[in-house]
């Protein structure tokens, strides 16, 4: 296993800091805050790295632990920052059994990141979805809000090539 | 008898105490239902699915999970009939098809829930449902254990006990579906998180996903190098829990016996822990006095339950001032062996290799700490459970049972009562009542007057006051980590003034330390260990005649001859350590 650590250097800001302190301070009392100051936290990181866990373990007085099983159990949070453009791969049935898993592969292995991950450069990140609703054309994957259907493995070397800035 | 709901268990009419889970209620009925996952009063989740019964509530039968399950007036239980049995089998089948099956050579097995399940319920095929598993490696960051999440299956009751227990939460469940697993925060290694090294995980994991690291190898190959003197101590606890890993009823004391079978392992010296306990109450008890008289910090808090010192240097690190300096009895004694002892023998200490036999897991720790080498060289060599001692016994081929009842070796060995019950809960505060009183008030204290009742006993926090001559002494003693935080925290805040503190990390002090024989579930929810444990220091103490740790004519040779009185710059050079503040969260890099 090893100790989980983030592709891009954390950089938050002062400001962020006190946003996040003054929702903790808000919610400290409350039954069940864990939740919610995490989904704040996320909204003003756009992600959870081990220094925003910490503020909100130390904050809300909750072992560390407790916010990582939380934030690895549900998919609504990231442990890396989303990527200049975010890939995101349709695992769902259709482009499932259209051979998307084998797409979302040659992704992992060109990028070298994981489900999730973001290179370190902070320009893509990738991620598994599940259906978005547009089956006629599987297998699909999106970069940020472009579509791209009918896939083959082949194609992924051109998409990312589209994306070199 | 409003206070009992009549039911039927198995067609059989029955009555039991209201509020009762059917789990409960079938036990008073002589009838075991099996569990995985629910451990009493920390562990009641319902999640591991091999507790189901079959439950009539006027509305049919349906399969419920017993440990969770009330009963109710009028209540129908089945608890064997065939789609229950194929219900249970099915679930372990599926929980057998992602768990690594290497009994032959796994540390818990004779010992292991899941074994014996399987073998109860009669699993024909333990690959049944083979499929797709996982691969995890294995974590051997701390000093004291390592986890095997390859044979883990996902109980939970090592996180309740970490979390609830013992109020530090460094484990947990992380990720989802079949991914799940437990581990730490962003899958740091357990050594570095603020774990406590307490070992209670370990003992209440079903399965030999959890277990100390063993030194048994490299012990046996020391007692056969002729070069080396390999002398053991073994602690209080050790004797009132050795016998189980024999089948011995729990609460058997077995001295004697387990001094006669470490003679027969090839030890060199066979020595006692209790020697030591009893020259930690002269240090500690002279130090409490003199920061009474001498406007010291206070209240003292014992340092003998390393579990206990390194919560507290993470989770109180502006209270370490609190803590005694002494080190703990398993340093105190490698210390006086690598030094008084080896000078009175003419042996160089480093041809010394000192064991020590303890209930304890965070000895492991213990011993690796800084200022912990009184003559140069680390005071203990290798601190072993005493789970490995059975282990070591066993692979011997000694018949530990047929064993005569010997005796320890003198001086080192000598012991007084008061050092022997500081296996359990209150004792060290006894013992250093025993002390203190006749040191304040010049009288000697016997018969019933030793006896301390006020601070015996399981109970997590106990608190009383004594007055000595006119001076009032608050003592608290608390067990578990989550108790030692009740009182910790009035400690911090001045609410409390009490003089003087035990804390032990283990509930009910070591005799229920994270070293001790495993006490299956099904066995341990319905009994007290602890008190059974304890009641063996307990009863041996009040038949002994040397009760005092003042009054053991070895301590006092130790004094005379070498360490001068107690509190003496030498005793402080030899028998007392430092502490650091430690953070819960280590710094990011």
């Amino acid at each position: 296993m090893g100790m989980i650590k983030a592709a891009v250097p954390f950089n938050g800001t002062k400001e962020q800091e006190a946003e996040l302190c003054a929702i903790i301070a808000e919610l400290k009392d409350t039954r069940g805050a864990l939740m919610p100051v995490m989904q704040k936290a996320q909204d003003i990181y756009g992600y959870l790295p081990i220094e925003v866990q910490t503020m909100i373990a130390e904050g809300l007085n909750v072992p560390l632990e407790k916010v990582y099983g939380v934030a690895t159990f549900y998919s609504q949070f990231s442990l890396n920052p989303k990527g200049k453009y975010r890939i995101s791969v349709c695992l769902g049935t259709a482009c499932y059994v259209k051979g998307s898993g084998d797409i979302y592969e040659k992704l992992q292995e060109k990028l070298g990141i994981g489900d999730g991950g973001c290179t370190p450069d902070g320009k893509f990140s990738l991620e598994a979805c599940r259906c978005i609703g547009a089956c006629g054309l599987a297998p699909v994957l999106t970069v940020n809000d472009d579509v791209f259907g009918r896939l083959t493995v082949d194609d992924v070397d051109s998409i990312l090539a589209k994306y070199a800035d | 008898m409003s206070d009992m709901i009549n039911i039927k268990i198995n067609g059989m009419d029955f009555a039991a105490p209201k509020g009762s889970t059917i789990l409960e209620a079938a036990r008073l009925a002589n009838i075991t239902i099996p569990t995985l996952c629910f451990l009493k009063e920390i562990n009641a989740i319902g999640a591991c699915r091999i507790c189901v019964v079959e439950a009539n509530e006027g509305r049919g039968f349906r399969t419920v999970a017993a440990c969770v399950y009330p009963i109710t007036e009028g209540m129908e239980i089945r608890t064997n009939t065939p789609a229950i049995i194929e219900s249970r089998k099915k679930t372990l089948e599926l929980i057998l098809s992602n768990h690594d099956r290497k009994c032959l050579s796994c540390v818990r097995s004779k010992n292991c829930e899941l074994q014996a399940l399987a073998n109860d319920l009669g699993i024909e095929f333990e690959g049944k449902y083979d499929g797709e598993t996982q691969n995890y490696d294995i974590d051997y960051s701390a000093a004291h254990m390592y986890r095997d999440n390859n044979k883990c299956i996902l109980c939970r009751r090592c996180v309740a006990v970490c979390e609830k227990t013992q109020g530090i939460g460094v484990i947990g469940a992380n990720e989802r579906g079949f991914k799940t697993h437990i581990s730490s925060a962003f899958e740091m290694g357990l050594g570095d998180t603020s774990c406590v090294s307490c070992g209670q995980c370990i003992n209440v994991c079903p399965t030999g996903a959890l277990s100390e690291k063993d030194f048994t190898s490299e012990i046996i190959a020391a007692i056969a190098d002729p070069s080396k003197k390999v002398v053991v101590q073994t602690a209080p606890s050790v004797r009132a829990g050795l016998g189980e890993c024999f089948g011995m009823p729990i609460g058997t004391n077995v001295e004697g016996k387990m001094v006669a079978a470490l003679r027969r392992l090839g030890f060199d010296c066979v020595f006692d822990t209790n020697f030591t306990a009893d020259l930690t109450i002269l240090e500690e008890g002279t130090e409490l006095i003199e920061r009474v008289k001498n406007g010291g910090k206070l209240p003292m808090i014992t340092s003998c339950s390393p579990g206990w010192v390194k919560y507290c240097e993470h989770y109180y690190p502006d209270c370490i001032d609190n803590l005694s300096s002494c080190k703990s009895p398993q340093q105190m004694f490698g210390a006086v062996l690598k030094t008084y002892y080896a000078e009175k023998m003419g042996w160089d200490p480093k041809d010394i290799v000192s064991v020590s036999i303890m209930p304890c897991t965070a000895k492991k720790f213990e011993m690796g700490r800084d200022d912990q080498n009184a003559a140069g060289v680390a005071d203990i060599d290798y601190a072993i459970t005493t789970r490995e001692l059975g282990r070591m016994i066993d692979r011997a081929g000694i018949n530990f049972a047929d064993l005569p009842e010997e005796k320890f070796d003198d001086p080192l060995g000598i012991f007084s009562g008061a050092g022997l019950i500081f296996g359990a809960t209150g004792g060290v505060m006894e013992a250093a009542l025993r002390f203190a009183v006749e040191e304040l008030t010049g009288e000697k204290l016997n018969g019933e007057k030793l006896d301390f009742k006020e601070v015996r006993g399981t109970e997590g926090v106990k608190e009383a006051s004594y007055n000595v001559n006119g001076l009032e002494i608050k003592v608290a003693v608390a067990s578990g980590l989550a108790n030692a935080k009740k009182i910790m925290d009035k400690v911090r805040s001045g609410e409390a003034d009490y003089t003087f503190v035990e804390i032990m990390a283990c509930p009910g002090g070591c005799v229920n330390g994270g070293g001790q024989p495993i006490v299956p579930a099904s066995v341990r929810n319905f009994t007290d260990v602890r008190s059974l444990r304890a009641k063996a220091l307990y009863d041996q103490d009040a038949a002994m005649e040397l009760r005092k740790s003042q009054d053991n004519p070895a301590v006092k040779a130790l004094y005379d001859e070498y360490l001068e009185k107690p509190g003496s710059h030498k005793a402080h050079e030899i028998l007392h350590t430092s502490y650091v503040a430690r953070k819960i969260n280590k710094d990011f890099d």
